[in-house]
């Protein structure tokens, strides 16, 4: 994986709250079996004047010129809420969004992000509000610039916020980390555990046997 | 210390610390659907990694599959038999148990495995798909992951999950008749809002839960991700044994013995403490129906849309919600036409829900102009109905009677409702374009959706013939016969 130090970047303003993945990526938009070739199907129900179409509409705010090169979201609240679909930070990711900052995430989003690059910043509504309204200001240049290793969310006009992320995460996305790789390496402690489970629980260890046949 | 149920599952999975409030978690039973667990199979595949132990992981056919009779693998959603081909192929080489698109026993992965008594009572259960937290209904801890997470969890049998606190969420009383485990649902988060439980794992627990049946159970779970939460759960009890004990994937004879005296001491005990703790009375509620675009805008079907003050909802948000839903502040809900009316998903598609929905419809006809959907949740369900003349009821009626899946809940099958139709659901999402692009989607309890029906308005099932309360008889009845293996 990716991995995330410093990013200053144009910051685009979505600030509704409740935003959910169906919104991210629409579920038409997931065409195979792929992590990837998702991104032109970001925001699909928004982005493009017609359902399924590719005819850009002009008021969205990642279709104006201004947010061209946008690589930071600010959002609402309960950010990435509804399906799990991994599909909507792929197409994030895709699209070159590296961060995503609002006062909460829907859980299973915010994990998502984690495993796969994109820096999810919890900040409060009042000061995402704030941010969004010096973006708008003039986005091409009023960029926001996040820092996890220093974990603040900062402006070239001074702001700073500083933001919690647990050492774990962080690790991941500093790091740029393969978690399967990391936690193979426990696996005698793994194998301990099971043995003394299946002692414990020998119901919860199916055998093929009673499905297969 | 008295320990919560939350804290017994999780320390009886952790394999150790990681620092922090992060542990490795065992996993004792995954879950994967053609939509989100094709591309983990798939991409584990590719990385050159096994799945380490195949005999818990199991597979279903719903997010994609069509639900019209005489279905094959071809369906309507661009590029989707690809999706149902190849979850069969990268599943059948993993070695796991696939119900697929013609199995007897296919279905809603979350109808199915409580079913078949795939999740137990204190296992640790993961599925790429948000209402996972359905399944903490028999005492399990379940929760909804993405698809990378999936590939963890089949590639190491764990998890590195962030420590969750914790909310006791207590429902007292006695729900009246025609007033279900969806109507708590939606009072809950209507209440406490869509962000309530962020942050935590919820125990649902008092009098009025201790009352609903497993299937209820289930459906009062199924929305814990609406409410934001890391899972829901309920403690196992003697119906909870009843309930899985005989089902085929249950313990048998002296496994089951031994695994009924674990699953008792998997309760809360007395003087625990939660992180947090909500009490809501029940005995005043009345069945509830959403006016916006999300399920914290509920209000009693015998309400009006509320004022922007009443709403709980910032202004944007709200005339956002009224814009697209077609309202007015202070519009009667009761009063509002309906284009089409679902009974159906893993939140409502049981067959205690369907037997409620067929009291209802008995010996009436669904309005003239009002296309009504039922799909049961697993073609288990869907054979005990057949079993018992339901499917006679509904079809009489005016409905149609679906092979099983998610269906139109969402795009599953490629199917939409219309732009601006307004959707009496038995659902769990009222999204914008969730159940296709700008339809107007109203979610409620499947009595209140075959009162809709009948009426070709949003409508009060009470006062209609044929309602039963939810922790009724025909709950008892379903859990006897329904499912067998």
């Amino acid at each position: 994986m990716e991995k995330f130090d410093t990013l200053t970047a144009v910051a685009a303003p979505l600030l509704r709250d409740n935003l959910d993945t169906d919104a991210i990526i629409p579920s038409r938009e997931m065409k195979s079996v792929s992590k990837t070739g998702l991104s032109a199907g970001l925001f699909a129900g928004w982005r493009y004047t017609a359902i399924g179409g590719r005819e850009l509409n002009p008021n969205f705010v990642l279709n104006k010129p201004q947010f061209g090169g946008t690589r930071i979201i600010l959002g609402g609240s309960n950010f990435g809420c509804g399906s799990s679909r991994e599909h909507a930070v792929w197409a994030l990711h895709e699209y070159g969004i590296r961060a995503v900052i609002a006062p909460s995430f829907a859980p299973i989003f915010f994990g998502n992000c984690i495993r796969n690059g994109v820096v999810p910043v919890r900040m409060p509504a009042a000061k995402v509000a704030a941010l969004a309204a010096w973006v708008e200001q003039d986005p091409a240049t009023h960029r926001v610039t996040v820092d996890l290793t220093a974990q603040s969310v900062s402006t070239s006009a001074g702001d700073m916020h500083r933001f919690e992320l647990d050492d774990e995460p962080r690790a991941m996305l500093l790091e740029g980390l393969d978690a399967i790789d990391l936690t193979l390496k426990q696996r005698p402690a793994i194998a301990a555990f099971r043995e003394r489970d299946r002692r414990e629980r020998p119901w919860i260890y199916l055998d093929k046997a009673q499905w297969t046949s | 210390m008295p320990r919560t149920l939350f804290d017994k599952l999780w320390a009886q999975h952790e394999v150790m610390s990681l620092g922090g409030s992060v542990s490795l978690i065992a996993i004792d039973r995954i879950f994967l659907h053609e939509r989100t667990g094709s591309v983990a199979l798939k991409s584990l595949q590719e990385a050159g990694r096994a799945v380490v132990d195949p005999g818990r992981v199991f597979c279903t056919m719903d997010h994609i599959v069509d639900t019209l009779p005489g279905r094959g693998d071809e369906t309507r959603v661009p590029g989707g038999k690809a999706f149902i081909v190849e979850t069969r192929e990268a599943a059948a080489e993993a070695g796991i148990r696939v119900f697929d698109v013609r199995d007897p026993q296919q279905g809603i992965v979350h109808v199915i495995s409580p079913e078949l008594a795939i999740v137990l009572p204190g296992a640790t259960v993961v599925c790429p798909d948000s209402h996972t937290c359905t399944q903490g209904a028999v005492g399990a801890l379940a929760w909804g992951i993405g698809s990378t997470e999936a590939e963890h969890a089949l590639a190491t049998g764990t998890l590195r999950v962030d420590r969750p606190k914790t909310m006791r969420v207590r429902f007292e009383g006695r729900l009246a008749p025609g007033v279900t485990a969806k109507d708590l649902t939606l009072a809950l988060i209507s209440r406490h809002g869509s962000v309530g439980g962020n942050g935590y794992a919820v125990e649902y627990a008092g009098s009025a839960v201790r009352d609903l049946d497993i299937e209820a159970r289930l459906t009062l779970c199924n929305m814990a991700t609406e409410f934001s939460a890391f899972t829901g759960m309920i403690a196992p009890d003697q119906k909870t044994f009843d309930y899985l004990q005989g089902r085929q994937y249950a313990p048998k004879g002296e496994d089951w013995e031994r695994a009924v005296a674990h699953w008792r001491t998997l309760v809360t005990e007395e003087g625990a403490s939660f992180d947090q703790e909500i009490v809501i009375e029940v005995g005043e509620l009345a069945p509830m129906i959403t006016w916006g675009t999300s399920p914290q805008h509920a209000v009693p079907v015998t309400g009006v849309v509320p004022s922007l003050e009443a709403s709980g909802t910032p202004r944007e948000a709200y005339d956002r919600a009224l814009q697209y839903m077609g309202l007015e502040s202070g519009q009667p809900l009761a009063e509002l036409k309906i284009g089409a009316a679902f009974i159906g998903s893993c939140t409502n598609s049981r067959i205690s829900d369907l037997r409620r929905a067929a009291s209802i419809l008995k010996g009436r006809k669904v309005a003239e102009g009002v296309r009504a959907i039922c799909v049961p949740g697993s073609m288990t369900v869907k054979r005990q109905a057949e079993a018992e003349g339901l499917d006679q009821v509904f079809r009489d009626a005016g409905f149609e009677w679906r092979e099983s899946g998610c269906s139109m809940c969402f795009f599953a099958g490629g199917e939409s409702f219309g732009a601006r139709e307004r959707v009496v659901s038995s659902t769990n999402r009222n999204f914008e374009s969730r159940q296709g692009p700008e339809t107007r989607t109203h979610i409620a309890s499947p009595e209140t959706v075959a009162a809709s029906a009948i009426a070709g308005h949003l409508a009060d099932v009470r006062g209609l013939a044929g309602v039963t309360p939810a922790t009724g008889a025909a709950g008892a009845a379903a859990n006897a016969t329904a499912g067998r293996g």
